[in-house]
């Protein structure tokens, strides 16, 4: 520690601590948005690149669906297991469908669906835009009179934001069956009246929500993944900081603003 | 400041302007003012090279004459046209009459060869795939690299991947080329070959040029003026043989690489 900082008062440090990390929150919370609206802007000017469009939702959306079944998948089977287990101590067996489904569309699948797409691609777009930061190829593309954050963040952004939706409606599909699987297969449950009571207080609304929350999510993954890779410095760390904070900082708004949605939304 | 200008190889177009001018640029990042009042000229078909120790401000000077940084104050005028004054459409129509090849190349890694100099061509998209193919390969050959297209660019050696640099930025048939540090990190045999291709590139093409480098070896081959940047100042210009006879201590120690106590003005 240098002289100059053992003799700071520990109060003046702790509003300087304050006051830097206050500054990096507005400066995270500008270039989130700055990207927002710059590739809102972007989106809509010509050329449209399509081929990079179906080749950014091939890896967001086809190759992502394995990962998001799996999880939910098993999230329907737990869920199965937990309320049989639970209802069965007040005779509702007979709910554990209605509660599998609804706490599926309306809420589980399109979070977990978020954040495991916040990992892996949030992730990787940082990653692969702080890449191209470091190593000059987005000032290369300036250069060579191409606008960066159309040729680039416009179709991740889109992709990302465009194949959460099925996605989501790929997880609501697979995690029903895993809990049906569950409460019919291993708890001896009425294949018939499961299946009925799945469908019997799912509104459509409630997967719609469960669809627009998705899209809202992908949005945001995406912007944050793109503005922490846009905006890195540092070489190889920075890339590393860059990588690690797109997916801790996407995963907490996502959580954050699913509180936000799920009041707007119902 | 020394300046001796002029050269028996510097071309210059009757009635036209200087293809580049630098007005009085300022630059700080933070409390750090790295250009500090540049004024520079280059005129068409010059090839000017500035030199300069690492940390001078050469990358930060190339950058602002294709406005990927903005100056804080001055003016930078392409063919007469004030770049920092533009709006963005017209910057991009401007920055179209540069190609620039950077440090490390920054090839894209998820093209291969073929892709990388196909880009400039393809974006936006006025040629035949046809004509684009003709236009790489003519490229590539100007950099002695026929037969590379299908090479992902991590298979490139340093050199190699420069030479690739050297043929995209000159893909699109620009009037200006900026290099970035082209010898920085290669062996003297691979530098002077990378030096040879910026000779016969000039040859072939009727370009204006503008590289920043530090090795003096390479700026004497390939300069028909040299700018010395020091502490955010151009403190010499003078052609490559009046560059070597200028009294100034500091430019005779940084051609005799001798160590040199570094002053902040």
């Amino acid at each position: 520690m240098t002289a100059e900082a053992a003799s700071r008062s520990p109060v003046t440090a702790l509003f300087e601590w304050i006051g830097r990390h206050g500054l990096n929150v507005f400066e995270d919370v500008g270039k989130f948005f700055y990207i927002l609206h710059t590739t809102i802007y972007w989106t809509f000017r010509r050329p449209f690149d399509a081929r990079e469009w179906v080749r950014q939702m091939v890896r967001v959306g086809v190759d992502s669906i394995p990962i998001v079944g799996l999880t939910a998948m098993f999230t329907g089977m737990v869920m199965a297991l937990q309320t049989y287990r639970g209802f069965a101590r007040f005779h509702a067996e007979g709910f554990v469908a209605s509660v599998v489904s609804l706490s599926l569309t309306r809420e589980l699948a399109p979070v977990l669906a978020s954040l495991m797409i916040a990992g892996r691609i949030g992730s990787s777009l940082a990653a692969e835009l702080g890449t191209m930061r470091v190593t000059e190829q987005i000032d290369a593309l300036y250069a060579m009179a191409t606008e960066p954050i159309q040729y680039l963040v416009v179709p991740r952004v889109g992709a990302t934001t465009l194949m959460l939706p099925p996605l989501v409606a790929i997880a609501n599909g697979l995690g029903i069956w895993g809990g049906y699987v569950i409460a019919v297969g291993l708890m001896g449950a009425n294949p018939m009246m499961y299946w009925d009571r799945t469908f019997q207080y799912l509104d459509l609304n409630d997967v719609f929500s469960g669809l627009i929350k998705a899209a809202v999510f992908g949005l945001i993954l995406s912007v944050t993944g793109c503005a922490k890779g846009f905006f890195t410095t540092g070489g190889a760390e920075g890339v590393g900081r860059a990588t690690t904070s797109a997916v801790v900082m996407g995963s907490v708004v996502i959580l954050v603003s699913d509180f936000f949605l799920t009041k707007i939304l119902f | 400041m020394a300046n001796t200008r002029g050269n028996d190889r510097r071309v210059e177009r009757d009635g036209l302007g200087p293809a580049i001018a630098v007005i009085d640029v300022w630059k700080s990042f933070g409390d750090r003012e790295v250009l500090r009042g540049i004024n520079l000229e280059v005129s068409r078909g010059e090839s000017l090279v500035i030199v300069g120790q690492s940390g001078a401000g050469k990358s930060v000077l190339l950058k602002h004459l294709i406005g990927l940084i903005p100056p804080d104050k001055g003016h930078i005028i392409i063919d007469g046209e004030d770049l920092t004054n533009s709006d963005s459409a017209r910057c991009l129509e401007i920055r179209r009459k540069f190609g620039m090849s950077f440090q490390e190349g920054a090839l894209f890694d998820s093209m291969d060869v073929f892709g990388n100099i196909a880009f400039p061509l393809r974006h936006p998209a006025t040629m035949s795939e046809d004509k684009i193919a003709a236009r790489v390969h003519q490229c590539l050959a100007l950099v002695h690299l026929e037969g590379t297209e299908t090479k992902a660019t991590s298979e490139l050696s340093g050199g190699m991947r420069r030479r690739v640099g050297f043929a995209r930025a000159i893909a699109h048939q620009p009037q200006i080329l900026l290099f970035d540090e082209p010898n920085t990190g290669l062996d003297p045999i691979t530098s002077g070959v990378i030096d040879s291709v910026i000779v016969e590139m000039r040859e072939h093409l009727d370009v204006t040029m503008v590289t920043i480098t530090h090795d003096m070896k390479s700026a004497f081959r390939i300069a028909d003026r040299i700018a010395m940047l020091r502490n955010g100042r151009i403190i010499a210009e003078a052609s490559p043989e009046a560059f070597r006879s200028l009294a100034d201590p500091y430019i005779q120690k940084f051609l005799a690489g001798e160590p040199v106590e570094e002053e902040v003005a």
